[in-house]
């Protein structure tokens, strides 16, 4: 498989701040790559860098093996979504969607043959001759969708194309941007921080954190094997214990839990090494594999129990007073432990992991 | 809380500011129907003062008069929005530069500076450099008072246009100047728009710069006006500004609805 998009060591300064702090990845052709980061990691900023409108400070972007960091945007092969879809408000929507063809100088009756199949495929035809003020959100999304495709981009760039949409339609949209990109067979760059969004669409997901590339990796890699506390903290949910490091060897190490116990559990391996042996270092266990066992080597005790339907929630402090969640299914209706009373709790085997800081 | 209305006092002070700045207008408007050769004394409805401006003894004069300054406004209204949307979006669109609030001073102090400080140091330089005044001097002087009159609600106008529609254009091949003539100029249309209206009514009012400017026998609407009332008021100059009043009106109420129409496209 070939690469799409080649990142390398992009650096971008905004004055005294810097937004990215020296990115590098690689995107594959017809992947479905999702940059994944909170407000203000820098995702939409290295979008923007590849769109070209933003110039990088440092480093270099190939398109399919040519740089083109210091193109004009209207010389780049990539198309966007716009967030706020920036549909042009004095076209029609076929106008719209034929516009980059337009630019291209496709001859008129093509360029309305493309436009006009486009709509067809985000199921719009009908709504050709309209305004985008006449449309409703959903219906401006997909012309924007169709608007960014008709010219046949090499790469797809989307920046946050889902967060103006209620609930609904967005989780319909997800399973229609997925089969979209899998019909079209171009690679899609997805900026997003909804994890939910990432998780479900991604083939993978690059997760940033104040302008550095935290992980790469496919949904499932990411979420049960973190790499740092970042990444385990900003995917789902996790219990983070500071645990007392005796020895990692191999990517194995031995530490002491709060309470004594010793535990013997994966750890994360960082570019720069082990997790730096010895000394205090965190780990996660994620709420859904940890288990009320007669015994085992947590101890915590219980401060209230939260009802969410399909699971429950324990809440419970250790006698370091660290908070732990446990997820347990909403399928027992007995042996619930009340709150004030101490419980013993084992993570499931592989469920603990050592994190680098 | 209360409105406006219910301070003490309010409606008696709203009536007498009407009653000043609109009082003089009214009897203008309304001795202009009258039938009488008096201006103070009313003798029936008529319509002789506007046959009059067309067809009596001052006619020619306020023909050619009226013509120069229909086709200064057109001309000084046309150069000065063209370059009053060059400088708005060089101002709203061109980043942080050196002397930005500097610049924009500049295309602002017409408005600050009094009139007739700007019309003496233009009659001065136009003296200077060696432009005989007349026609051509009236209309560089008006293209450029009325720039910032212009520039103001095109500026406004584009500072509420987002940037991410030329990203959108250029993103989809267009050039600069493709996402500039295509995309960002019909956005601000309704802005250029208000902008030419209030630049042209401003240009046709215009009487002290011209009439430091104008040269001799050189004479616009109302320079004319004002010559032929040194010789006394006669009801059909009350015609005349009744006629430009209406023009007035009328430009200023199209460049509101532009602005308006503007604000509903808004997306």
């Amino acid at each position: 498989m070939s690469t799409a998009i080649d990142v390398q060591n992009v650096i971008k300064k905004y004055g005294q701040s810097t937004a990215l702090q020296g990115v590098s990845l690689a995107i594959a052709d017809n992947e479905f790559f999702t940059l994944l980061g909170p407000s203000g990691c820098g995702k939409t900023t290295l979008l923007r860098c590849i769109a070209g409108f933003e110039d990088v400070t440092a480093g270099e972007i190939h398109l399919f093996g040519q740089n083109i960091a210091s193109l004009e945007p209207n010389l780049r092969p990539v198309n966007t979504v716009f967030q706020q879809y920036a549909l042009f408000p004095h076209m029609t929507v076929l106008e719209n969607v034929a516009f980059g063809l337009r630019m291209k100088r496709v001859p008129p009756e093509a360029r309305r043959a493309r436009a006009g199949k486009m709509l067809e495929m985000v199921h719009l035809s009908s709504f050709a001759d309209r305004l985008p003020a006449q449309l409703s959100g959903g219906q401006q999304q997909r012309v924007a969708l169709a608007r960014a495709l008709a010219p046949e981009p090499k790469v797809l760039l989307l920046d946050e194309p889902l967060s103006a949409l209620d609930l609904k339609l967005r989780q319909a949209m997800r399973v229609e941007l997925k089969q979209l990109q899998e019909d079209t067979g171009i690679t899609f760059i997805f900026v997003t921080h909804d994890q939910e969004e990432a998780l479900t669409m991604s083939d993978r997901i690059a997760v940033m954190s104040q302008g550095r590339v935290q992980q790469i990796g496919a949904a499932r890699e990411i979420y049960e094997a973190p790499v740092n506390r970042f990444v385990a903290d900003f995917i789902g949910e996790t219990n983070l214990l500071e645990v007392q490091v005796e020895r990692v060897l191999d990517g194995i190490a031995q530490v002491i839990l709060p309470g004594g116990h010793r535990l013997t559990c994966p750890a994360a391996m960082m570019a720069a090494g082990p997790a730096s042996g010895a000394g205090r270092h965190h780990l996660s266990i994620r709420p859904e594999r940890l288990r009320l066992t007669p015994s085992g080597p947590l101890v915590a005790e219980v401060e209230r129990i939260v009802y969410l339907g399909t699971d429950l929630h324990l809440l419970a402090r250790l006698q370091d007073k660290t908070a732990v969640t446990v997820r347990i299914q909403n399928n027992t209706r007995e042996g619930l432990p009340a709150p004030g009373t101490w419980v013993t709790l084992t993570p499931e085997d592989g469920a603990a992991r050592l994190l680098a800081d | 809380m209360k409105g406006v209305r219910h301070y003490p006092g309010f409606l008696a002070l709203a009536v007498g500011c009407l009653v000043i700045l609109y009082a003089p207008l009214a009897v203008v408007a309304a001795y202009s129907f009258n039938d009488s050769a008096s201006i103070t004394q009313w003798g029936g409805f008529s319509w002789r003062w506007y046959v009059d401006v067309f067809t009596g003894p001052e006619a020619e004069r306020f023909g050619a008069a009226a013509w120069n300054s229909l086709t200064i406004a057109v001309l000084a209204a046309t150069a000065s929005t063209a370059i009053a949307v060059a400088a708005a979006v060089a101002m709203v669109r061109g980043g942080q530069f050196r002397g930005r609030t500097a610049t924009y001073a500049l295309i602002n102090l017409p408005l600050m500076v009094p009139e007739i400080v700007t019309a003496v140091a233009a009659l001065i330089f136009f003296t200077m450099v060696g432009i005989t005044t007349g026609y051509l001097t009236i209309l560089i002087a008006h293209i450029t008072f009325c720039i910032p009159f212009a520039f103001l609600p095109i500026a406004a106008r584009l500072s509420g246009i987002e940037e991410v529609y030329e990203q959108a254009a250029r993103d989809l091949y267009a050039t600069r100047a493709q996402a500039f003539w295509l995309i960002l100029l019909p956005l601000m249309m309704p802005g250029v728009i208000s902008g030419y209206l209030l630049a042209f009514i401003i240009s046709l009012d215009d009487f002290i710069i011209t009439n430091f400017v104008k040269g001799a026998g050189m004479e616009t609407l109302p320079t004319a006006i004002f010559g032929s009332v040194k010789q006394g008021i006669k009801p059909n100059i009350m015609a005349i500004s009744t006629m430009m009043l209406a023009v007035s009106v009328l430009f200023v109420t199209l460049s509101y609805i532009a602005n308006r129409i503007g604000q509903k496209t808004r997306t």
